[in-house]
């Protein structure tokens, strides 16, 4: 792809005592790409979007973003750079309304040198930001506590308070998991149209059959090693994906 | 009709609904009903040193210390999630600087408070910055053991009077301004806290309370705004420090004393975590509870410890929460 790098990761690798959650890890992400990154549970996948974000330092190897050494910097530096990321277990401000939750990200250096004092009304910000990302279909739940949400919209306040840093590439941890089919068809839609505005995405994601609808390379993982990398139709028929999926021996 | 066929039934006012947007201000009765509890607090405080003899002044005075000191350890602890033992550090650093610039400059009270509020804070943020990375029990372990390093330090080194202290201190004109500067700046203090914690910074910091790691990942530095938060809540203490140092006309290792550091829990607890209002209640309950137990010798602690227990067993979410909602609730008897 001819399209300009945004995330070069070179050879990380972090290890837990004796487990090697993530074993010399390499990729590239251009802008506008849709990299999903699969594997079974304990592959290391969240461990590598730590590293990515800086919440995790890794013991070797580098992160570099748009040129620029990343390794080890503080998260919300990095943030602030315009890498956003979603957890896996969601973490809203309980007891805040959902609407406030986008204060903090509103608040970050990154958008106030952005607006540069031109924000206005930060809550009305907030719920302009939610109505895009699908909240508009009952208007009052913006106002409730973000705790009290249902999983669908906890899921998509997620998303929000990326879209809030107005970010370049947003990391996802498993955004579909737990929603219904009909559910994951609304956000696809979302996704699609975060890439056509030139956010790149990584999708860390269970659901392949969803995800392949989305993504245009998947990277597989396995015990913290990059198995494979490829594009989505191609990716599943190798042996060793396949042996990690289904559960084989891990081939020697 | 026996007692049985009926049942009580509760119903909550929708409170949101009344305190926001123009239904507030729709009728009298409904200002009424969201001003009353406020002027009561407010008048209350204003008019009850004139019911009060010399003694009991003086006793309201100390209450209010703790009041501030039980304010800054509740917006810390409920609004910030950093639970800090810092209360003697507060006043001991507070009230040293306001000593020593009284005793070595010779600037009088109303000039000695404000710059040692000032400075007493910076000092208190400087010392506990380091181990802002810690959390929950661990911060609070290490902000309870810095009075006692700062008080073995004037000892060891032969600092500021040593053991002994400082006498002599200007102290305030008479028992009224006394009274009415703290209970004044009380009540700014609290108005004020209430309002900084639904500001944006405020919403910050409750972010930092429920989840650090998101407000990382959202481009904010939590270290700065704890850094933050510590800087006020020191105001708040060291102002008090500052304030008890010219009440005595004193100072010494005592304002190091634990007491600074634990009855604001006390009283927080009792007056009701996270409401702000609460704890100054609490703390202008017991402290004069506790002077008026001075009667039983010996057994005033025992019964002062017991009246808490009653309290944490029976009122476990405090004075407050408790007053707040049969406040917003109204009963009426219902046929099962």
């Amino acid at each position: 792809m001819g399209a300009e790098v945004l995330l070069d990761v070179r050879g990380v690798s972090k290890a837990f005592g004796g487990v090697h959650a993530v074993e010399d890890v390499s990729f590239t992400l251009g802008r506008g790409e849709v990299m999903g990154v699969i594997g079974p549970n304990g592959a290391g996948k969240t461990t590598l979007v730590n590293i990515l974000t800086g919440f995790i330092k890794p013991d070797s190897g580098r992160v570099l973003y748009k040129g620029k050494n990343i390794t080890g910097m503080a998260p919300n530096k990095i943030a602030n750079l315009g890498l956003a990321r979603t957890f896996q277990v969601m973490r809203p401000y309980h007891s805040l309304p959902t609407y406030k939750n986008l204060i903090v990200p509103l608040n970050s250096p990154r958008i106030k040198k952005a607006a540069a004092g031109k924000l206005g009304d930060l809550d009305s910000v907030a719920i302009d930001i939610l109505e895009e990302i699908g909240f508009e279909r009952d208007a009052r739940v913006p106002y409730k506590t973000a705790g009290s949400l249902p999983l669908g919209y906890q899921k998509r306040l997620e998303l929000a308070r990326c879209i809030a840093l107005r970010p370049e590439v947003i990391l996802c941890d498993e955004v579909f998991s737990g929603l219904s089919m009909s559910e994951i068809s609304s956000m696809i839609p979302l996704l699609e149209k975060f890439v056509m505005q030139g956010i790149a995405l990584i999708m860390i994601e269970h659901r392949l059959r969803e995800l392949f609808r989305v993504a245009n390379k998947v990277l597989v993982m396995n015990f913290g090693v990059k198995i494979a990398e490829g594009r989505p139709q191609e990716i599943m028929k190798q042996d060793e994906v396949k042996a990690a999926y289904i559960g084989g021996e891990r081939s020697k | 009709m026996s007692s049985q066929e009926l049942r009580r039934k509760r119903l909550d006012r929708s409170i949101n609904v009344r305190s926001t947007g123009l239904y507030a201000l729709s009728s009298y009765r409904e200002m009424t009903y969201l001003l009353a509890p406020r002027l009561l607090l407010i008048a209350g405080l204003l008019v009850l040193p004139l019911f009060l003899d010399l003694y009991w002044q003086r006793v309201l005075c100390a209450a209010a210390v703790f009041a501030m000191l039980a304010l800054s350890f509740d917006f810390l602890a409920e609004y910030v999630g950093l639970v800090c033992l810092g209360g003697a550090l507060f006043i001991g650093f507070g009230g040293y600087a306001a000593g020593l610039l009284n005793a070595h400059l010779g600037l009088p009270p109303a000039v000695t408070i404000p710059i040692a509020t000032v400075i007493g804070a910076c000092l208190s943020t400087l010392v506990i910055m380091p181990c802002l990375r810690l959390r929950g029990i661990y911060f609070a372990i290490v902000t309870f053991m810095v009075p006692l390093f700062a008080r073995n330090v004037i000892v060891a080194l032969g600092l500021f009077g040593s053991t002994e202290g400082i006498t002599g201190l200007d102290t305030l004109p008479n028992t009224w301004v006394e009274q009415y500067v703290i209970l004044s700046v009380v009540l700014v203090t609290l108005f004020g806290i209430r309002r900084l914690v639904s500001e944006d910074v405020g919403l910050i910091m409750m972010g930092i309370k429920d989840n650090d790691q998101a407000v990382l990942a959202a481009g904010v530095s939590i270290f700065r705004y704890r850094v933050l938060a510590v800087f006020i809540a020191a105001l708040i203490g060291c102002f008090a420090g500052a304030y008890l140092a010219h009440l005595y006309g004193w100072l010494g290792l005592s304002l190091f004393a634990m007491d600074f550091s634990i009855l604001p829990i006390a009283a927080t607890v009792m007056g009701g975590m996270g409401t702000l209002v609460g704890p100054v209640i609490g703390a202008l309950i017991l402290t004069p509870l506790s002077e008026a137990l001075r009667g039983f010798g010996q057994l005033r602690v025992v019964l002062y410890c017991l009246i808490l227990v009653l309290f944490i067993l029976y009122k476990p979410e405090g004075l407050m929460n408790v007053l707040e909602r049969k406040y917003h609730q109204f009963e009426r008897l219902e046929k099962v």
